[in-house]
């Protein structure tokens, strides 16, 4: 049960955005190259870069992040950061509507792009001999598009008919929706990515505009090639398409509404007819992983784990196993994030049981957990697959790429990137039960249970 | 639990139905053709750069072994391969794959098995013993068969409510009846509810034979010790299995067959007649449907439905090549009342088409992209093993990826309009559509 990371603009498959196991451990610097595979460096405007050496094969993957998602838009505009994203595939000064997808595809190559709650993300696949064309129309549309009314008005039906596709055609995301908008009280997280319909409908190129004005700028945004190419002949081009471009100065700080103190636990029954197998699901606010400070997050990421990540862990043992309560059942946790998180919990239960019965024998698992502690073996798994990961993550440099791009998007540096298979691998047993005791706290978290028309509890 | 996901995400279903993907390869990988001491074949990319081995094993056959009164028992039978064998229960055998993380996937298509695995070289014999074991010794203890059953039977109550499913199932039954092609490899609630251990063990038989079987590997492996890995592990297998479906004509007719699902968008699949990948007229067709919906933005599809109307979030046409039937297929989902709409954009660029074929920059732009795709598809270890065993499957030899790009760039305009009007049907396309629609009428 993932939360949506990223809209893709289009639904072709966007690859898995790993959790952030780095490669290696390194000293960061104004220039550097951090470990054997990656470099990082900026530009004098304030431009990040990051580039990630994978000479196997003669691919490029070229991407732009920007440092502004969903939960930067201005109050009554939700989706304009995902819609200004479709929109940033029309005209520029010197492209027409669709050129710049054109002429990757008719170079070889594939392009697309995200928006989530933290950053906008625009990449584009291709032979490395075509990353120069790929920098020179990237850089062209941080500055330049020229939008019509008639291209909002075309792209404002695209979008509601992928909010149609993502959401009001599925009962599980429109609960998650419902989820979120109860967990966060104040913060823009509890706000839908692709935007409330209803506000949807009246996004205008005044809105567009004043998002793009304002945050797509050289130092907002973060570079990342990763593939065959050369470091240094990527500074150089780097330096003459996005160097030139001047940095915003009224940017301004990245400030947001903060989560006032939580005071009582959320409830929720959501009924719909199209749902066939209901379920229970729990989220608690967590922290996130924060610059320089990463182990509690890190904590959680390995309580997740123990708790619901596999066949073998507790939840799954207990649920599943021991006692066939359950069909399903897991955890979820992502510290990558710029303002504080939210851990889940989930269990679909079997046929006979019901959603009360479910939910008691869940927290009955937590809480004997919690008395109990961590089995030494399963942590030892646990740790040995972080270790491998870091080992097969060398075969996908695009996963490489795209853990730097949002780490940095979400207020990380490159040294966190790389301290963080560190911290993971140091966490303890007494780490986890101490998360858990912190984080399961019913008065920050939201129960929903989603059911079918008519059926009992 | 490879096989059953929860579906919490959105589901691009095309159903069973498996879009032609990827044909094979760059010029500068050096492909070992190896004939193992015990007779098996198999393909080796040696790159000793990273410590793992990425293995995809394939088996003809897949879904449709199963008859009509055991439909389901083959994908049930590939979801406990890792639910205890040899000496471990479910939980023992999970806990030996964590502890070494290997990674072991077992999947089933309506044609053919699919297991892939990627493992360490640290532990590589580990690995690939509890591999083994998954293969050849499965348990298929009572206790794990009514776990994981109970777990199809939830997601086949699912997929009774999901609009993308139910399309898929109802053109599946529409256009192949009785066929195998007809039924859902999972099985329908009656089928999977009464399977029986015995089922199961026969499917097991059946599915995974050495005569059926295809094997590549990628990665920090010799062609020596790969060949003594894979006869130690596939070599027990049974030499042949029952026999395969036999071939099918699909039932492709003009229509609209409407579904009635309370939904805010009506989700559409379209099919009419395909082609056969060994037809001389295939790399004009693949080339033709770039320009038609292929995938990208720049589509005739994309363009006129998505682009200029903003009818959809995304169209797309692509070509279905199974073992017994060839399609064409596409798909589109828009609002109740805008999907009509869509529809008939949809059929007149059909039309147009058919009748007036793809201008020569079109073709240029579809040909460019092909062939300056295709490298790009082997960038890694398990991407190269996943298309070596898709090439062997296909009956195309290693020298195929040389010669690629030219067949593509052979083909002229007057082939592809051509090919155009031959295969472009609107009176054997049939749409199916699930949602409450207006103004569309059967």
């Amino acid at each position: 049960m993932t939360l949506i990371a990223a809209l893709p603009r289009i639904a072709r498959k966007f690859a898995i955005l790993t959790l952030g196991f780095g490669v290696g451990s390194g000293i960061g610097g104004a220039t550097a190259q951090t470990n054997e595979q990656v470099t990082a460096f900026s530009l004098d405007n304030g431009m990040q870069v990051v580039v990630v050496e994978d000479h196997r094969a003669p691919v490029v993957v070229h991407m732009v992040w920007y440092r502004a998602g969903s939960a930067d838009e201005q109050p009554g505009t939700s989706g304009v950061a995902h819609l200004l994203e479709h929109l940033l595939f029309k005209a520029t000064d010197t492209l027409e509507s669709g050129e710049l997808s054109a002429t990757v595809a008719a170079n070889g190559g594939r392009d697309n792009a995200f928006t989530a709650y933290d950053y906008t993300g625009y990449y584009q696949r291709v032979a490395a001999d075509r990353l120069e064309l790929m920098m020179r129309m990237e850089s062209d549309r941080m500055v330049n598009i020229r939008l019509t009314e008639d291209d909002i008005l075309t792209e404002r039906e695209v979008v509601i008919e992928e909010r149609n596709s993502r959401t009001e055609n599925n009962p599980s995301s429109l609960f998650r929706e419902q989820m979120r908008a109860a967990q966060f009280l104040n913060h823009r997280y509890g706000v839908p990515i692709i935007g409330w319909r209803h506000e949807m409908e009246t996004l205008d190129l005044g809105d567009a505009l004043a998002y793009y004005d304002r945050f797509y700028a050289p130092n907002n945004a973060t570079l990342v090639v990763a593939g065959d190419v050369d470091p240094e002949d990527v500074r150089v081009l780097a330096e003459k398409y996005y160097g030139v471009i001047p940095a915003n100065p009224d940017l301004g700080d990245r400030a947001r509404p903060y989560e006032p103190r939580q005071m009582t636990e959320r409830r929720m029954i959501m009924r719909d007819a199209r749902v066939a197998q209901p379920y229970v699901s729990r989220s608690y606010l967590a922290p996130e992983r924060n610059s320089g400070d990463q182990k509690k997050a890190a904590a959680l990421v390995m309580l997740s784990e123990v708790l619901g990540g596999s066949t073998t862990s507790v939840m799954a043992e207990k649920l599943q196993f021991d006692e066939q309560i359950a069909v399903y059942t897991g955890a979820f946790y992502s510290g990558l994030s710029l303002d504080p998180s939210t851990f889940g919990l989930f269990i679909v239960p079997s046929a006979g049981v019901s959603l009360q019965e479910a939910e008691d024998a869940m927290d009955a698992v937590v809480a004997e957990f919690i008395e109990t502690g961590v089995d030494a073996d399963q942590l030892k798994r646990i740790k040995m697959q972080l270790r491998a990961a870091q080992i097969y993550a060398r075969d996908d440099v695009n996963a490489i790429g795209n853990r730097y791009g949002r780490a940095l998007s979400q207020g990380l540096t490159v040294e966190d990137v790389q301290a963080w298979p560190d911290i993971l691998q140091a966490v303890t047993e007494e780490d986890i039960i101490q998360a858990a005791r912190d984080v399961f706290v019913l008065k920050h978290s939201v129960t929903g249970w989603l059911m079918a028309d008519g059926e009992a509890g | 639990m490879a096989v059953f996901g929860m579906r919490f995400g959105l589901v691009l279903a095309v159903s069973a139905l498996t879009a032609l993907v990827a044909l094979p390869a760059r010029a500068e990988l050096d492909i070992q053709e190896i004939s193992t001491p015990g007779g098996i074949d198999l393909w080796l990319v040696e790159d000793h750069s990273i410590p793992f081995v990425a293995l995809e094993l394939r088996f003809k056959g897949g879904a449709s072994l199963d008859s009509a009164e055991k439909n389901g028992a083959s994908y049930l039978m590939m979801g406990l391969l890792e639910e205890g064998a040899g000496e471990l229960d479910s939980r023992g055998f999970a806990r030996a794959v964590e502890s070494i993380a290997a990674s072991f996937s077992y999947k089933i298509y309506d044609d053919s098995t699919a297991i892939s695995a990627q493992f360490l070289t640290e532990n590589r014999s580990d690995a690939v013993a509890l591999l083994r074991d998954s293969i050849i010794n499965p348990t298929f203890d009572p206790a794990a068969i009514e776990r994981v059953r109970a777990q199809v039977i939830s997601s086949l109550q699912s997929d009774e409510k999901d609009p993308d499913e139910i399309a898929g199932r109802t053109l599946d039954q529409l256009i192949y009846g009785d066929h195998p092609y007809g039924r859902q490899k999972e099985g329908t609630l009656e089928t999977v509810r009464a399977l029986t251990r015995d089922d199961l063990v026969a499917a097991h038989q059946g599915a995974l034979t050495r005569e059926r079987m295809y094997v590549a590997a990628v990665g920090d492996i010799t062609a020596e010790e790969l060949s003594a890995l894979v006869d130690g592990l596939l070599g027990d297998l049974p030499a042949t299995g029952p026999a395969l479906a036999g071939p099918v004509e699909p039932v492709l007719t003009e229509g609209i067959t409407i579904v009635d699902f309370e939904t805010p968008q009506s989700v559409a699949l379209f099919v009419q007649p395909g082609i056969d990948r060994d037809d001389p007229d295939f790399f004009a067709a693949y080339v033709l449907n770039v320009t038609l919906g292929g995938g990208g933005f720049e589509s005739r599809l994309m363009t006129e439905v998505r682009e200029k109307r903003g009818l959809t979030y995304g169209v797309y046409s692509y070509l279905v090549d199974k073992d017994q039937a060839d399609l064409w297929m596409g798909s589109v989902a828009s609002a109740n009342d805008r999907i009509a709409q869509a529809i008939d954009v949809i059929r007149d660029e059909w039309v147009k088409m058919r009748d007036i074929g793809v201008t020569a920059q079109e073709l240029q732009d579809a040909k460019t992209y092909l062939t300056g795709a295709y490298p790009l598809r082997f960038d890694g270890n398990g991407p190269i093993a996943n298309i070596m065993v898709g090439m062997q499957m296909q009956g195309l030899g290693v020298d195929y990826i040389d010669t690629r790009n030219d067949r593509v760039n052979a083909v002229t305009q007057e082939d592809v309009n051509r090919v155009a009007k031959r295969l472009l049907d609107p009176s054997q396309m049939r749409f199916v559509v699930v949602g409450q629609p207006e103004g569309l009428t059967q």
